[in-house]
């Protein structure tokens, strides 16, 4: 309850002003309270300032302040009714002033007011108000004894509120609060009342209908091929040939306004008037009135004549039929007859009531506004024949509704007559119930008088309801007829004889001239004037062109005619008018109109031109004449009857297509709608995207959706499918489901496929797979033989071997090999720039100079020097391209024949023979075999035999893979035999016929591994021939000439040598590089040295590399773990096995001899061939003993290391060495010389020995230091190996750089099986039957005999072998075999071979050729001895014979 | 190899190198060879070739042409390592001496039928200024190793290349005994031969070393 606001009296006007506006708002509020707060209060409301006024306090504080002192005692509590009172007299008493008082009474001079700070303050805190930010208890915020009503907790849906922070929403409660009606502001829950957060926070998505097979089976999708829409693009693309030449003409020629906001008054009529006029006109032109009223007289005339035929007559049903057909036209085309008449009449009256009040206007207003004038031309008719048509006119629709009266009343008492039949009988089956009831003689009488009169009273209530009465129809009226119908011919029709009023509208009135207009009008006018009306031709959306400014005239029609052509490349979507109106700088949008895209069958010259209508809904007011926009306005004096109109208007316009030259339409073929484009992405993935409802239920409920709100209205309706009905939604996601599909074959497909498996070992690079080629394109094409090779390795590997320590091992040594050869994978497919580009060096400037000298030298040197060879990159090559080139020049000290003391007793032509040849004699020649072929020399004589001969071996690498990494791998060997041809005759002494044969005797091999050949791309040099230690038959003598000169040379050497040339053809590029970039790769990322000594290294090694390229320098190897390692820590001494100490403890030499032995009885197997080539892994010599496999390194270390410990002086020397190549020797300083021993043969060499091995020395090693070879040469027999000379050898650590005290990796002691784990009687069995087997299967076509006395004979003789290793036995063992078979002609020899698998013995075997005796008598002898060293090395001999008995 | 089961197919390719677009060389030869997998074998043809020498003519100046034919036949058991062709072109320099001027290669379009295909070629770029000072001057450009580099993706990676110019190829191809062995290599829609740019872009290569 608060006053009604009235103006507060101000001392001032403008402050009453403002006052009064806020009181404006404040009554608008008030009148709104109970209702929601409206849209602009509700922006008042959060926008308005409210500091002064809302509170009724400030209000009054103002009003103190603002009268005279002494009413400041008024107390502030005073109710609200004193101080309305107050105000009334307070504007009494102003008034009273203004008359009475003049203005100086007003003023008054006094000081300037000045208020003091704690008044101020005090009058601040009355007029100020701070709302707190505390929050508000929220009783004070809902209505006193209410409980707050949490509509969430009752289950409705409350939307989630925008966020707010605290502190805002108390001050703002605490605002509203101080409010007057601030609770109003408060929900019932006693918050803020506030609309849910508008934002949605995820896109929509169609509603998901399908869920698996629930559908109707008529709504299911049907997947078809995705179409290409050929309207995809916007762009108009059809065939191509006639591309983009299509035009569109839009024709704008004016508009019409119907209602414009300048409009006056007697415009709106006007424009009325003419719309009348125009509806007057259409309907004249169509004539509707006249066309039916011919019809019905045709149809009356129809009727009359088929009457008047028939005359009398009885009609035919089928006539009657059809007279009742015309009558039923006839009454219908009546009606409409009278209702365009009606129409016409009406619109007619309307048309001059409007002009009327034209012309009341005009008079009224003085002036003329509007051109329009009508005139209503009068028809006149003779009188006479006017009233008789009408009469006829009224008599004939009288007589036809008569006769339809009639008719319809004739129907009507047949149907009455019909009704009461059924009634009666109703009735009577009644009263023979009620008769047997009753049988009262009244109900008789009633029966008898119920013919005529139906009236009778029902006595019987209880009589069931039946048929109603039916009451008989009424007469026809005939008067009211005739009286209606002239009635209704008066109202719609001209009187007879009235003349017809033809309406004629023209516009060709006087206007008013402006001067003489009323000051209203003429500024309307003023304002028509100056604006202009002009269109824009929107295509798609996009302004294409726009008309001229056209201004508004009076009349406002607005003509443009103009004609827009527009040659278009889109696709029309949409073809858009927009009416612009410019007054001044400004334009407004007047409307929007769309025009239809025209057909392509609509060209221009045919298109008619259409009227489109518009409208604008624009609010314009005018302070003039002019009626405006959507403001009402009346034409009544009193202001009644208020019409409001808004701008509207007709556009003429055509949009048609254009023709072309050749009157071809230039229009695209016919328009599709266009579907696809709309269509998005997850639309039409649709439901199938959420597979996981009860992931998505079970996310719904924990993060509490809430059911009732809208946002979530999708995903509560899919759940609710779900969990109804029974759909198993799938546990995986979409993208795994698809996966499946992607999966090539199953997993068991592949495991199992035999073709799956050896695609996938060759990917791979499964060694024997590695190059497979050809895998066959059908399953059952892969024969498991193929998987044989890899199966039998690892067979081998682990069950083919005889001991089972070995077994063992290899599988260790398998193991570490396979681990090693995937790290060189790895690194092999890890390229650095020169492996795929070649490219030039820098040239230095000594190079330069070099090239530019050598411009200078002669074209044909006297020296010419050795070219090098174009090397061929391995990859180009294939089968039969690569050919091994051998050039075998000459051997020394073939063994030779024994003379038989036999032979010479028993024949004489042996003896004439042996005599004639010489004493001794020998015919060698030399076999080489490689890869299964064989090649041999032509025959020498004599022990020190020339051949000079050059063998050319094909070559094939296996697989047919020629990749370097590939020959790196390659263990193929090559064997070059030295054979002795023997000749025996046969039969000579019988008949003249004399039989010779040839028989070639082993006499000794050279093995040379292709691996060698390979990387060093030649081997140049003489060797020592493996001799067996006894050839039965033949004798290493010396030969007789011998010089004591050359012996001493040559004093430690025993043995043949053979020289040789090997090469291959062309030359192929070792695979260094990567090697060196393997090792470089390990030396970089794993070591357990010191970053300096590692730095110092490389620094020395590539120092060496530098000055000496040719000399091998190593200071840092990797051990068999992949880790760097300096050298010098692998060399400690070590005790040899004692038992070989103990076996010669007098003589040191023999000692040292037999382990020099034992180290080399310790298999072989290179580095370099096992790991295809990685780089050398040097093993400690635990490892190397428990592998019983290395190659050369092992092998000197270990030997220089029980050097060592023997009290010896002893280096390694690392060098090269013929055949093996890169090598590593050992170095012994003994009785002032200095012997080079070959670790792996067990042989030594005195420095100045000329068929060593060894061909240069890069640098020494010992325990402590490296040297490095700073002499100028590097043959040993040139060099001095006084270490101690710094000129000569440059030491790794010195003075600058002195040895950190580097500790070893070796054991202190080694761990010595003494013996054997395993009985060696049975592995010497099994190798011997092993060998048996493959001797005969290797002479499949002869029997192979084996002579038993003589194996018992060679098996007693094989342990003598091996304790005199060798050696000075041969002669007793001949004598004593030459004893026992006497009458046998035996060749034979015993083998010497390290252990390490059966393999290695039966290629050896195979290459002596033994089996290879053809003669039919031939018998066989062979036995076998192992003898088991220390630690399980052991040292097995092969005894080979073949016998021929002689007689 | 009965008619039946069939245990190879075949690849016939017929075609020739066509010619080229080196604009700023002139006097050029070109070599081709084929890169194949392990699983196929050239039953007929020339696995290599060397053209001769050809000139720009005076009404094309841009154009050299070779029209060096193409024949070959593939048998193979596995799509897998599906032939390439690789294509290298040589000329002199200023100095007359006889260098590199492009590498390209191209997959045998797999599809029978005739195929028109346009090769990027590119050389090796030297790896320094001074190097490509020097290898101009001494006319001994850096070059692959081996030409079949460039039909491999391993090791790419640390050479850096610069584009030439375009090797124009045509091929017409048959097959054998594809659909047979479960290849289907026939497009859906045989229409279009687009002259795809096979390995566009050798200057993505340059990848630092």
């Amino acid at each position: 309850p608060r006053p009604q606001a009235k103006p507060v009296p101000g001392s001032s006007h403008s402050e009453s002003s403002t006052m009064r506006q806020r009181m404006k708002d404040k009554l608008k509020a008030a009148r709104s309270e109970m209702g929601l707060p409206t849209a602009e209060e509700a922006y008042n409301f959060f926008t308005f300032d409210f500091d002064p006024e809302p509170d009724e306090e400030t209000r009054k504080g103002q009003k103190r302040r603002t009268r005279p002192e002494g009413e400041n005692e008024e107390g502030e509590d005073g109710g609200d009714d004193d101080e309305e009172k107050e105000e009334e007299d307070k504007e009494e008493e102003e008034e009273l002033f203004l008359i009475d008082q003049s203005a100086d009474d007003f003023l008054v001079f006094k000081r300037a007011e000045y208020m003091g700070y704690q008044r101020r303050l005090q009058s601040e805190n009355e007029l100020l108000f701070t709302p707190s930010f505390l929050t508000v208890p929220a009783s004070s915020k809902v209505p006193e004894n209410m409980k707050p009503r949490y509509l969430e907790e009752e289950g409705l849906y409350v939307g989630e509120r925008p966020p707010m922070s605290l502190t805002n929403q108390n001050i703002l409660e605490n605002r509203i609060l101080k409010q007057e009606q601030g609770r109003k502001w408060f929900g019932d829950d006693g918050r803020i009342m506030a609309l849910p957060d508008p934002i949605k926070e995820s896109s929509t998505r169609p509603p998901l209908f399908h869920i698996e097979d629930d559908l109707d089976p008529a709504l299911q999708t049907v997947y078809r091929k995705a179409l290409v829409s050929k309207h995809a693009s916007q762009y108009i693309s059809v065939g191509g040939e006639t591309n983009g030449d299509y035009q569109l003409d839009v024709d704008v020629s004016g508009l019409i306004f119907s209602h414009h906001p300048l409009f006056s008054q007697e415009h709106v009529l006007g424009s009325r008037l003419v719309q009348l006029y125009d509806q007057h006109l259409s309907r004249q032109h169509r004539n509707l009135t006249e066309h039916l009223t011919t019809k019905l007289n045709g149809l009356r005339n129809t009727i009359g004549n088929m009457l008047e035929v028939h005359g009398g007559q009885r009609l035919t049903p089928v006539m009657q039929q059809r007279i009742s057909e015309y009558k039923q036209e006839v009454r219908n085309t009546r009606r409409l007859r009278d209702l365009e008449q009606e129409k016409d009449r009406t619109l007619l009256k309307g048309i001059v009531k409007i002009w009327k009040e034209i012309k009341a206007l005009r008079d009224f207003q003085r002036f003329t506004n509007t051109p329009y004038k009508l005139y209503l031309r009068r028809e006149e008719v003779e009188r006479a024949s006017d009233v008789r048509e009408y009469e006829a006119e009224i008599q004939a629709e009288v007589d036809e509704l008569l006769d339809e009266m009639e008719e319809d009343y004739q129907r009507k008492v047949t149907e009455y007559r019909r009704q009461q039949e059924e009634w009666k009988v109703w009735r009577r089956k009644q009263r023979a119930k009620n008769k047997k009831k009753k049988k009262t003689q009244s109900q008789l009488d009633d029966n008898e008088d119920d013919e005529d009169n139906d009236d009778d009273d029902r006595t019987d209530g209880e009589a069931e309801p039946g048929p109603p009465k039916p009451k008989p129809p009424e007469e026809p009226d005939m008067e009211g007829v005739e009286k209606q119908v002239s009635e209704k011919a008066s109202r719609i029709r001209r009187k007879p004889g009235e003349p017809i009023l033809v309406p004629e509208l023209t516009a060709s009135g006087p206007i008013t001239p402006n001067e003489q207009c009323p000051r209203g009008e003429f500024a309307r006018r003023e304002d028509v004037a100056k604006r202009s009306i002009f269109i824009k031709v929107l295509y798609n959306d996009k302004e294409v062109s726009r008309t001229d400014n056209r201004s508004l005239n009076s009349d406002f029609r607005v003509h443009f005619g103009q004609i827009f052509n527009l040659k278009i490349v889109n696709w029309p979507e949409s073809i858009k008018l927009q009416v612009f109106e410019v007054l001044g700088l400004s334009t407004t949008l007047l409307a929007d109109v769309f025009v239809p895209v025209p057909e392509s069958s609509i060209l221009t010259g045919s298109a008619p031109s259409e009227e489109l209508v518009f409208s604008s809904n624009l609010r314009v007011m005018f302070d003039h004449e002019a009626v405006g926009s959507d403001v009402p306005f009346s034409f009544e004096v009193d202001g009644s009857n208020r019409q409001t109109l808004l701008t509207s208007g007709k556009l003429s316009c055509s949009v048609s297509w254009a023709v072309g030259e050749d009157d071809v339409p230039l229009a695209p073929p016919t328009t599709q709608p266009n579907g696809l484009k709309q269509l998005d992405a997850i639309a039409s993935i649709g439901a199938s995207g959420l597979n996981d409802m009860k992931k998505l239920g079970e996310w719904a409920t924990e993060s509490r959706l809430d059911p009732n709100d809208p946002n979530n209205a999708d995903i509560m309706q899919l759940l609710k499918v779900a969990s109804s009905g029974e759909v198993t939604a799938p546990d995986y996601f979409r993208l795994e489901q698809l996966q499946e599909e992607f999966n090539f074959v199953s997993e068991e497909d592949l495991e199992q496929s035999r073709r799956f498996r050896l695609l996938r070992l060759r990917n791979q690079e499964v060694a024997e797979f590695r190059n497979y080629k050809f895998v066959p394109a059908m399953e059952r094409e892969v024969t498991d033989k193929v998987f044989e090779v890899r199966s039998l390795r690892e067979i081998v590997d682990t069950k083919g071997h005889l001991d089972a320590h070995r077994a063992l091992v290899a599988k260790h040594l398998h193991k570490i090999r396979e681990s090693i050869i995937n790290r060189f994978l790895i690194a092999k497919h890890h390229f650095i720039m020169s492996d795929l580009v070649q490219e030039e060096q820098v040239p230095t400037i000594g190079i330069l100079g070099l090239n530019l000298f050598k411009l200078a030298e002669p074209k044909r040197p006297l020296k010419p020097q050795r070219k090098e060879r174009k090397k061929v990159t391995a990859q180009n090559l294939s089968d039969g391209d690569i050919r091994l080139l051998l050039n075998i020049i000459r051997a020394y000290d073939i063994p030779v024949r024994k003379p038989s003391v036999k032979y010479d007793t028993r024949s004489s032509s042996h003896v004439l023979n042996t005599y004639i040849s010489g004493y001794e004699r020998v015919r060698p020649f030399v076999e080489v075999s490689f890869q299964r072929s064989v090649l041999q020399t032509t025959t020498a004589d004599g022990p020190n035999p020339c051949w000079n001969e050059d063998l050319q071996l094909p070559f094939s690498a296996p697989n047919g893979d020629y990749s370097t990494a590939n020959l790196q791998s390659m263990k193929d060997e090559i064997f070059i035999n030295i054979f002795d041809e023997v000749q025996y005759e046969l039969g000579g002494d019988r008949g003249k016929e004399v039989h010779t044969r040839l028989e070639k005797h082993w006499l000794g091999s050279v093995k040379i591994p292709f691996s060698t050949i390979y990387f060093q791309s030649r081997i140049d040099g003489t060797f020592k021939v493996d001799t067996p230690p006894v050839l039965l038959g033949y004798s290493k003598e010396r030969s007789l000439a011998s010089d004591g000169g050359y012996d001493a040379v040559r004093s430690l050497t025993e043995g043949a040598f053979i020289t040789l040339f090997i090469t291959i053809e062309p030359q192929l590029v070792p695979g260094e590089t990567i090697r060196e970039k393997v090792s470089s790769a390990w030396i970089s990322f794993e070591s357990q040295e010191s970053e300096g000594l590692l730095l110092a290294s490389e620094v020395f090694e590539r120092d060496a590399a530098v000055h000496f390229p040719d000399r091998p320098c190593l200071t840092t190897v990797i051990n068999i773990n992949g880790k760097t390692v300096f050298i010098t820590r692998y060399l400690r001494p070590l005790n040899p096995p004692q038992e070989l100490l103990d076996a010669f403890p007098n003589s040191p030499q023999e000692a040292t001899d037999l382990i020099a032995r034992y180290v080399s009885l310790i298999p072989s197997l290179p580095d370099s061939v096992s790991f295809a080539g990685v780089c050398d892994l040097w093993s400690t010599c635990d490892q190397f003993l428990t592998l019983l496999a290395g190659d050369e390194e092992e092998h000197a270390v270990l030997l220089c290391n029980y050097f060592l410990s023997m009290g010896k002086k002893a280096w390694l020397i690392i060098g090269t060495a013929i055949p093996e190549g890169p090598t590593t020797y050992v170095l012994t300083y003994e009785q002032n010389r200095y012997l080079i021993w070959n670790p792996s043969s067990g042989q030594y060499y005195g420095q100045y020995d000329t068929f060593c091995p060894l061909q240069t020395v890069g640098c020494l090693v010992s325990a402590d230091n490296v040297w490095l070879n700073t002499q100028a040469y590097t043959s040993p027999l040139r060099i001095r190996f006084d270490v101690t000379k710094a000129k000569l050898w440059k030491p790794f650590f010195s003075r600058a750089f002195p040895n950190p005290g580097l500790s070893s990796v070796q054991c202190i002691t080694l761990h010595i099986i003494l013996h054997l784990p395993f009985p060696k009687i049975s592995l010497t069995c099994r190798i011997e039957k092993i060998l048996k087997e493959k001797i005969m299967e290797w002479r499949p076509r002869n029997p192979t005999r084996w002579n038993r006395y003589c194996t018992s004979t060679l098996r007693h003789f094989l342990p003598k072998l091996e304790l005199s290793r060798g050696r000075d036995v041969a002669d007793e063992h001949r004598l004593e075999l030459q004893s026992l078979l006497g009458d046998y002609r035996i060749s034979g020899f015993p083998l010497h071979l390290p252990f390490s698998e059966v393999r290695p013995i039966v290629e050896a075997v195979y290459s002596t050729g033994v089996h290879n005796v053809e003669a039919s008598n031939v018998e066989f002898a062979l036995a076998v001895h192992v003898h088991a060293y220390p630690n399980n090395v052991l040292s097995v001999w092969v005894y080979l014979a073949s016998l021929i008995r002689m007689r | 190899m009965t008619a039946n089961s069939p245990s190879v197919f075949l690849l016939m390719i017929n075609g020739q190198i066509e010619g080229a677009n080196f604009p700023e060389y002139d006097d050029l030869y070109c070599k081709y060879c084929f890169v194949y997998g392990h699983d196929w074998a050239p039953t007929s043809g020339l696995e290599e070739g060397i053209s001769q020498i050809t000139s720009k003519g005076r009404d094309s100046p841009h154009r050299l042409v070779w029209n060096f034919p193409l024949e070959i036949t593939f048998k193979s058991t596995n799509p897998l390592g599906w032939p390439q062709i690789v294509v290298s072109v040589y000329g002199p320099d200023t100095f007359g001496n006889d260098v590199v001027r492009g590498y390209g290669a191209t997959h045998i379009p797999i599809t029978p039928g005739q195929h028109t295909r346009t090769i990027p070629m590119f050389v090796p770029e030297s790896t320094s200024r001074l190097q490509k000072f020097t290898s101009w001057l001494l006319g001994r450009r850096p070059e692959f190793t081996d030409p079949k580099v460039v039909a491999q993706g391993e090791g790419r990676e640390v050479t850096r290349v610069s584009s030439q110019g375009f090797v124009t190829l045509s091929f017409n191809i048959v097959t054998k005994d594809t659909k047979r062995l479960g290849y289907d290599t026939t497009a859906t829609e045989t229409t279009h031969t687009h002259p795809v740019a096979a390995g566009f872009g050798p200057g993505n290569q340059t990848l630092s070393m």
